[in-house]
């Protein structure tokens, strides 16, 4: 008998801090890598009798993500105490969204939102080695600075089926806050943090199954590993007849082992309820209107675009939309000679794709190497008018990438131009089947696989800058075939 | 000028003003006072008076100012009461009271009270009882009972105080004080030690009606710094009514009768004879949800002070019991340091919001607060005020009702369904009654301050009743 | 709610419960004496059990008043040793507390 096959149910929560100048609901501006304690007052060190004021611009960068997500923008918002103790927390209750959230629904890609609402980030507790105070056993420091920060957290349906899939979903997700502006979106530095539910259910079925959440995966691979990991491991327990229990993990990404979180109160039990020192969010018309003009184009309208105007494939299209620099090296490459395309655009987004980022790695944004936008522009149109072959032009690009400069150049320079016309090339063809009369002979047969000996004849004579289909049509010519 | 703390904060201002009165010698005989007070009703005093020049051109003329301990006081002690704060010098002053320094009310002591502003006898201060001036015997009533007995017995001028659930006008009503809880929102809260942030209020306490008129005038305002508070819409001005013509009082049918003490009933009766001599009409009101305001009240104060007493941790500030892991340093702080009714309402508060439980309890409580506020607004559509005895009993014995919370609880009978509503509600002496004051409670629309002050002062010039008893 | 027709008592364990989510240690006569206390007090809240409120909204906020914002605009900060001066333990210009490993 054949084992279960099971399949995997993902739903990610994100955790994404705003780019605001100050906190969520105190004027501490934010702080980056300040030493600890220098961004604190009283409302972020809960002193007692001090009250949080919302953030006015958290809100505006609320709505321009809603609006990006499709969301439905929920004319009243309200803030909750969501209680619990931990050192991080300074109020003993974090403010956040509960049953009211800023945000409801909407879809990014194939994966639809179940909501994003604001709240405040923790924070952060540095471990510290034993201290005289407290006799052998360790102890931690607190530092306020990050306390406050706004957050989004935006959680999708588990509508993802496998790790490859989240991690790309959250690079989607990673491009268009991105283009909105309104985070720094860094995993490694936090201002994007990922937290994964987990389930797996038998293939066919439809209810799901006991989830398990995958804490604080702070790179793209580490996400994808961890899922791994995870589904491998709750998959390992049902085939072993086990049940997989719901509970926080913790993925390390350095054994690649998982393991269980101490929860912050061991009696789950936040006791949220409405926080009495705010008053209600209730969107204006004039806070939509700025939030909406405020929208820059989305990776997603920009990948149409691309492909309505420029007619680029789908995967062009959503590689240079969702890598924005791509796309903006790209459309820069493209306009280089004002109205006229500077290249076939399809030719030049396979380029870039194929060629370019190969050579420059794949997280580095073009516009930071020597290649100018308008040079490989014109490399490709070089390649289409067949001034230079495939290969010569793959020898340009190295040059470009090394030392900049201007095709043309390069290419006169190095003595790499086509070897155009068939007065230039017919003698060497001749030639070449002149020293192979057995290949001539089998060619004259109508077998036309040893054709291969004489293109590499030409090849050599011409140093590799003849063009392949111009030889065969000379041979096919000259053997009068 | 015979004895300069003879004179109201009104009179002693205009004394200055007139230049009759050197503020500095003002402050000097207050602070002489309250350094000698021996009912127990401050935890600090000013060491000595700030520069006196400046204050003579304020509105408030440097007339000194009695603050609850539970207000933030850059660099003064700020203890709301409480063990856990012991020391605590807060880095900022809470809005109203730098409001009043600046319009010249500058700080002249802290109040004793009870602990985080639970109680309604002050006994729950970890800084020890205070006493009634007139019966040192008895409780001066709380929470303010500090900044109370600090004004009735003469040794402050005026001071300021907070009520959630009555806790300015009970007091003030135990030691023949004017107490007026404002309008929830009108008064900033920022520096307010927090209790049950969607009741607390700041407000005054006084010798006369009057004064009462003259420091709220200086308290209210729109605060950046507090989401909840909001501009008066009228501007506060002194009283001057000496009749109550065309005037309507409601007196709540559900409410009274309930365990008032006789004395307590003859004088509100009475009251209401004077109140019908100055042309008033009295009319009987429905409050059908009133009699549930106490049940909801010790769900929604307590869950509320469940969640703001969690800061208090051991880690940024106050006391800390030194112990080996973090769960035992929170729960020994917090057992160590908090007094048994905080305990007992975090408690009571952490089981009302707990899962399973807050629709029954903190769900409904918030719908009874509806159908309270709304008794109160259809009440407002057939009469001008809502009146009651402000306590049911006069000051009670200390220790006759630690016993019982329950007991002690019911003493509120009368102020919590206002302060559920939020609306503005004042107690003035109504008299004695076993040589011990009387309050009598008026409460109106929300935003009447004007008017409510207006009829508490026609009635208080008709009552004309002797504060002396208090005197120290 | 059933607990809501009945007289409410409270028992041992969940009045040590509750202290856990709360964070107060209780000695043993204390844990008795809550238990008590707090029966008394909720028997007495049970009164608005009475009251049917199913078509009433819940008043979480007396005064009516929306939208109270603040300008996203920077404001000092506490100096470091103002913001630790009141604090209980202090190590690495930082909050000391124990190890909530530990
Ligand atoms: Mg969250
Ligand atoms: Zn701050």
């Amino acid at each position: 008998m054949s084992a279960i096959e099971y399949e995997t149910v993902i739903g990610l929560e994100i955790h994404v801090q705003l780019a605001t100048n100050t906190k969520m609901f105190c004027s501490c501006g934010l702080s980056f890598g300040d030493p600890p304690n220098t961004h604190t007052c009283p409302v972020c060190l809960a002193l007692p009798g001090s009250l949080p004021v919302v953030n006015a611009e958290a809100i505006h960068y609320g709505l321009m993500i809603g609006m990006a997500l499709g969301s439905t923008l929920a004319p009243r918002s309200i803030f909750h105490r969501k209680n619990y103790f931990y050192p991080d927390s300074p109020k003993g209750y974090q403010i956040s969204q509960y049953d009211e959230p800023l945000c409801l629904g909407g879809q990014l890609g194939d994966v639809r939102i179940h909501r994003v609402h604001l709240e405040e980030d923790a924070a952060k507790l540095v471990h510290s080695g034993g201290s005289g105070r407290l006799h052998a056993s360790d102890a931690s420091v607190v530092d306020f600075n990050r306390g406050g920060t706004p957050l989004a957290e935006i959680v999708t349906e588990p509508d993802l089926r496998d790790a490859t899939a989240a991690a790309e979903w959250l690079r989607m997700l990673r491009a268009t806050l991105r283009a909105l502006g309104v985070s720094d979106v860094n995993m490694e530095e936090g201002s994007l943090r990922c937290d994964a539910n987990i389930s797996i259910r038998p293939v066919g079925t439809t209810e799901l199954g006991t989830k398990t959440e995958l804490k604080n995966m702070n790179s793209f691979r580490y996400i994808e590993r961890g899922i791994r990991a995870e589904v491998a491991r709750q998959t390992q327990i049902l085939r072993a007849g086990g049940e997989v229990e719901q509970e926080t993990l913790h993925f390390d990404p350095r054994t690649e082992s998982i393991t269980s979180l101490r929860s912050k109160e061991e009696a789950h039990d936040y006791r949220y309820f409405p926080e009495p020192d705010l008053t209600p969010v209730a969107i204006t018309d004039a806070m939509l209107d700025r939030a909406r003009t405020a929208l820059p184009e989305l990776p997603g309208a920009r990948a149409d675009r691309l492909q309505r105007d420029h007619g680029l494939s789908a995967d062009s299209a959503h590689l240079l939309a969702f890598r924005t620099e791509l796309g903006d090296f790209f459309e820069a490459a493209l306009s280089a000679n004002g109205d006229t395309p500077a290249a076939e655009p399809q030719a030049l987004a396979n380029w870039m794709a194929n060629e370019l980022v190969s050579r420059i790695g794949a997280d580095v944004d073009p516009a930071d190497t020597k290649v100018a936008p308008a040079a490989l522009a014109q490399l490709v149109a070089m390649v289409t008018a067949k001034q230079v072959t495939q290969g010569g032009a793959r020898q340009v690009l190295d040059k470009l990438v090394a030392d900049g400069g201007e095709p043309g150049a390069i290419v006169a320079a190095e003595g790499l131009g086509a070897v155009g016309g068939a007065d230039e090339l017919a003698p060497i063809v001749e030639a070449a089947l002149a020293a192979n009369p057995d290949v001539a002979e089998r060619l004259r047969g109508g077998e036309m696989k040893p054709i291969g000996v004489i293109v590499g004849y030409v090849m050599k004579e011409t140093k590799g800058r003849a063009d392949g289909g111009e030889i065969t049509r000379l041979v096919r010519q000259q053997l009068g075939l | 000028m015979s004895d300069i703390t003879a004179l109201t904060a009104k009179q002693a201002a205009d004394a200055v003003a007139k230049g009759d009165l050197d503020p500095t010698e003002l402050f000097e005989a207050y602070r002489a006072k309250a350094a000698a007070d021996d009912l127990n009703a401050y935890t600090w005093v000013a060491g000595e008076a700030p520069a006196g020049d400046g204050v003579r051109d304020t509105p408030l003329g440097g007339v000194p100012l009695a603050v609850k301990d539970l207000f933030c006081t850059e660099g003064v002690p700020s203890q709301a009461g409480s063990r856990i704060l012991e020391g605590y010098l807060p880095p900022y002053t809470a809005t109203v009271v730098q409001r009043l320094a600046d319009a010249g009310a500058p700080l002249l002591a802290k109040t004793n009270q009870d602990e985080f502003a639970m109680g309604s006898s002050n006994e729950n201060s970890a800084y020890g009882p205070v006493l009634n001036p007139w019966d040192h015997t008895r409780v001066p009533g709380g929470s303010s009972g500090g900044s109370a007995a600090a004004v009735a017995g003469g040794s402050a001028p005026w001071a300021l105080g907070t009520d959630t659930g009555g806790s300015i006008r009970q007091p003030a009503a135990l030691t023949g004080i004017v107490g007026l809880k404002p309008t929830y929102g009108t008064v900033s809260r920022y520096g307010m030690i927090a209790f049950a942030s969607s009741l607390d209020q700041a407000g005054p306490l006084t010798r006369d009606v009057t004064d009462a008129a003259l420091l709220f005038r200086h308290m209210v305002g729109r605060d950046a710094m507090d989401s909840t508070s909001l501009q008066h819409p009228d501007a506060i001005v002194l009283p001057t009514a000496q009749r109550l013509d065309g005037i309507t009082l409601g007196v709540p049918e559900d409410l009274t009768g309930e365990g008032i003490e006789p004395g307590v009933l003859a004088r509100f009766e009475e009251t209401l004879k004077t109140a019908q001599e100055l042309g008033a009409k009295v009319v009987r009101v429905a409050l059908p949800h009133a009699e549930y305001g106490l049940s909801a009240y010790y769900v929604i104060a307590p869950a509320e002070a469940s969640s703001n007493l969690a800061r208090f941790d051991g880690v940024r500030y106050g006391k800390r019991a030194e112990a080996d892991d973090l769960l035992s340093m929170y729960t020994k702080t917090r057992h160590d340091n908090f007094g048994d009714e905080v305990k007992r309402r975090i408690m009571l508060g952490t089981y009302a919001l707990s899962s399973g439980y807050y629709d029954a309890y903190y769900g409904r409580a918030q719908r009874v607060r509806t159908k309270i506020a709304q008794d109160f607004t259809s009440a407002f559509e057939q009469v001008d005020f809502v009146v009651t005895p402000t306590a049911p009993t006069v000051p009670f014995e200390l220790g006759s009702k630690t016993a019982d919370p329950l007991e002690m609880y019911l003493n509120d009978y009368f102020t919590v369904p206002i302060s559920l509503a939020g609306i503005p509600a004042i107690s003035i002496p109504a008299g004695l009654s076993e040589e011990l004051p009387v309050g009598f409670q008026l409460a109106g629309p929300a935003f009447s301050e004007n008017r409510l002050l207006d009829a508490a002062f026609a009635l208080e010039q008709a009552i004309g009743f002797d504060a002396t008893g208090g005197r120290s | 709610m059933t607990h809501l027709d009945s007289r409410v008592v409270i028992d041992r364990e969940q009045v040590l419960h509750v202290a856990k989510l709360a964070r107060l240690e209780l000695s043993e006569d204390e844990v008795g004496r809550m238990a008590t206390e707090l029966s008394g007090v909720l028997d007495h809240i049970e009164k608005i059990g009475e009251l049917s409120l199913d078509d009433v909204a819940p008043t979480s906020h007396v005064v009516a008043i929306d939208n109270a914002l603040r300008p996203d605009v920077v404001g000092p900060c506490l100096p470091r040793e103002v913001a630790l001066s009141q604090a209980p333990a202090v190590q690495d210009d930082g909050f000391l507390v124990p190890s909530p490993q530990a």
